[in-house]
């Protein structure tokens, strides 16, 4: 009968091994987001136009409350919707 | 102490051309009244709206940077809503680093047109020289 220590793997199976994520902003070295640049905001947005979390984007807390504002400044503009099916 | 501003407007699409000129004209004209300098305007023309305002889908967009004083943003909030024509206005103030990003933006479309132009006679050239 084979034992836990007779398999083998040709690719050693990838649990634990994770990307780390960071600030696009602070590695970018950018210090202000246009609230005018609607293509760049879809970006941090899902496909019914909700703000994505930080837990998903990485962005650091700076930045993701200025992200929020321009965010929110574009949609009063009208340059993004408040609500939607299919952004992207 | 004057502080800078960044103004966007939408009018409403069923203006003219020269209306809208008109419209722009009177703005610009409201700010600098009322002790402000224009430091750059910009046109993004008739744009689609990402949902409808007021029934409609289109939009002219103005866009104003202008220095003044903190007390005049009030004024022109009121004349905005007083103002039938425009159907969504934004203002916000501009920290040290909005103004250096405007800055970079204005020179980057200033330079996107400028080659373009450029190219254009380039081409012009050369079709006259095959003709």
């Amino acid at each position: 009968m084979a034992q836990q220590d007779d398999i083998r793997y040709l690719n050693p199976p990838k649990v634990d091994i994770k990307k780390k994520k960071y600030c696009r902003f602070k590695k970018a070295g950018i210090k202000y987001i246009d609230y005018k640049d609607a293509e760049f905001l879809k970006k941090f947005l899902n496909e019914q136009g909700k703000i994505l979390p930080r837990r998903i984007t990485g962005t650091s807390l700076k930045y993701q409350k200025k992200v929020a504002q321009a965010i929110k400044r574009a949609r009063h503009i009208a340059l993004l919707p408040y609500v939607t099916d299919l952004l992207k | 102490m004057l502080k800078q501003y960044e103004t966007v407007f939408i009018a409403t699409p069923v203006l003219s051309d020269a209306q809208m000129k008109e419209a722009v004209a009177k703005y610009v004209t409201f700010i600098k009244d009322n002790g402000g300098e224009i430091v750059h305007q910009e046109d993004w023309g008739l744009k689609k709206l990402a949902y409808p305002i007021q029934k409609k889908t289109t939009g002219f967009y103005h866009l104003i940077e202008f220095k003044a004083e903190p007390e005049f943003i009030s004024n022109l909030e009121t004349q905005y809503k007083r103002d039938e024509r425009i159907i969504r206005f934004h203002t916000v103030s501009m920290d040290k680093h909005a103004i250096a990003y405007a800055e970079r933006r204005r020179n980057k479309i200033s330079e996107a047109t400028a080659p373009k132009a450029e190219k254009a006679d380039v081409a012009e050239a050369e079709t006259t020289v095959k003709e």
